[in-house]
């Protein structure tokens, strides 16, 4: 059961990042990001880490990539005639090259290591939310606030730059 | 059970898929898409390794990358809209300002 699911999400998932690269409207290529994510959010869930699934969901899929749909329909981009860069298909070649001696190495690696304290009997008898929550304030208190104080500055700058410049328009009024 | 070299390679391709879609769309947006991607393979690596080895530590990284990528997103749309607004470009091809 859990081989069919992961062979499952694997296909889809490859398949979807395949279509964002490669299709032509930007919008479909949104909603092809959209099935990655949601099928990336089915492999936390098989990965006994539902806390990050409904994260990936809400985060990544609720506001992320509405973000992007917005964007894309306030530009109203057009398909253009040349969608791709010029040297596409070496660019492709070498990439996928590369990418397969890494895929060779990584697959013929043992992947040894410690083990932590948190089995999935741990955290099946706390919960994972809580499991994760505990962590997250306890070690992990200072790159919390720091993602915090990171996340305003984000805030703070998208506003900033994408605010209507209305002194520039009283500057130039007398322009055509 | 699933091996953990079948996440690594599931995660691998994944990756790589976003590298291409980096180097050869030449649309902004598309672009920020394919960088999406590779976060999204980073984090598949991350939870799978934190699940494998019985540790939290990977999937309290994996929430900062999705912040990360919640900030990324907001500041690099803004830059995209600030471009479209000045009519400056409509693909990266045309940015090339800095480009010396």
């Amino acid at each position: 059961m859990t081989t069919f699911f992961f062979a499952y999400l694997a296909l889809i998932s490859i398949a979807s990042g395949i279509l964002t690269v490669a299709l032509r409207n930007p919008v479909h290529c949104g909603l092809a990001l959209l099935t990655l994510l949601l099928h990336v959010a089915g492999f936390f869930i098989l990965l006994n880490s539902e806390f990050l699934a409904m994260v990936q969901i809400i985060v990544y899929a609720g506001a992320i990539l509405v973000l992007y749909l917005f964007v894309l329909m306030l530009l109203n981009l057009k398909t253009e005639e040349r969608v791709f860069h010029q040297r596409t298909a070496v660019i492709a070649f070498v990439t996928a090259g590369v990418g397969g001696v890494f895929l060779l190495m990584l697959l013929s690696s043992p992947f040894a290591s410690l083990s932590g304290n948190a089995t999935p009997e741990v955290i099946g008898f706390v919960g994972h939310t809580k499991a994760v929550g505990i962590t997250i304030f306890n070690d992990f208190l200072l790159q919390f606030e720091i993602i915090a104080v990171f996340l305003l500055g984000a805030i703070i700058g998208a506003i900033v730059l994408a605010k209507t410049p209305i002194a520039r328009q009283y500057d130039s009024s007398d322009k055509p | 059970m699933i091996p953990l070299s079948y996440y690594v390679a599931v995660a691998t391709i994944l990756f790589v898929i976003g590298l291409v879609g980096v180097l050869i769309r030449r649309n902004f947006i598309i672009i920020f898409m394919s960088i999406e991607i590779m976060l999204n393979a980073a984090n598949i690596n991350l939870v799978a390794f934190a699940s494998y080895f019985d540790a939290l530590d990977g999937q309290i990284a994996a929430i900062f990358v999705i912040a990360i990528a919640a900030g990324e997103a907001a500041i690099g749309l803004a830059i995209i809209i600030v471009v479209f607004r000045r009519k400056i470009a409509t693909n990266v091809d045309q940015l090339n300002l800095l480009k010396w």
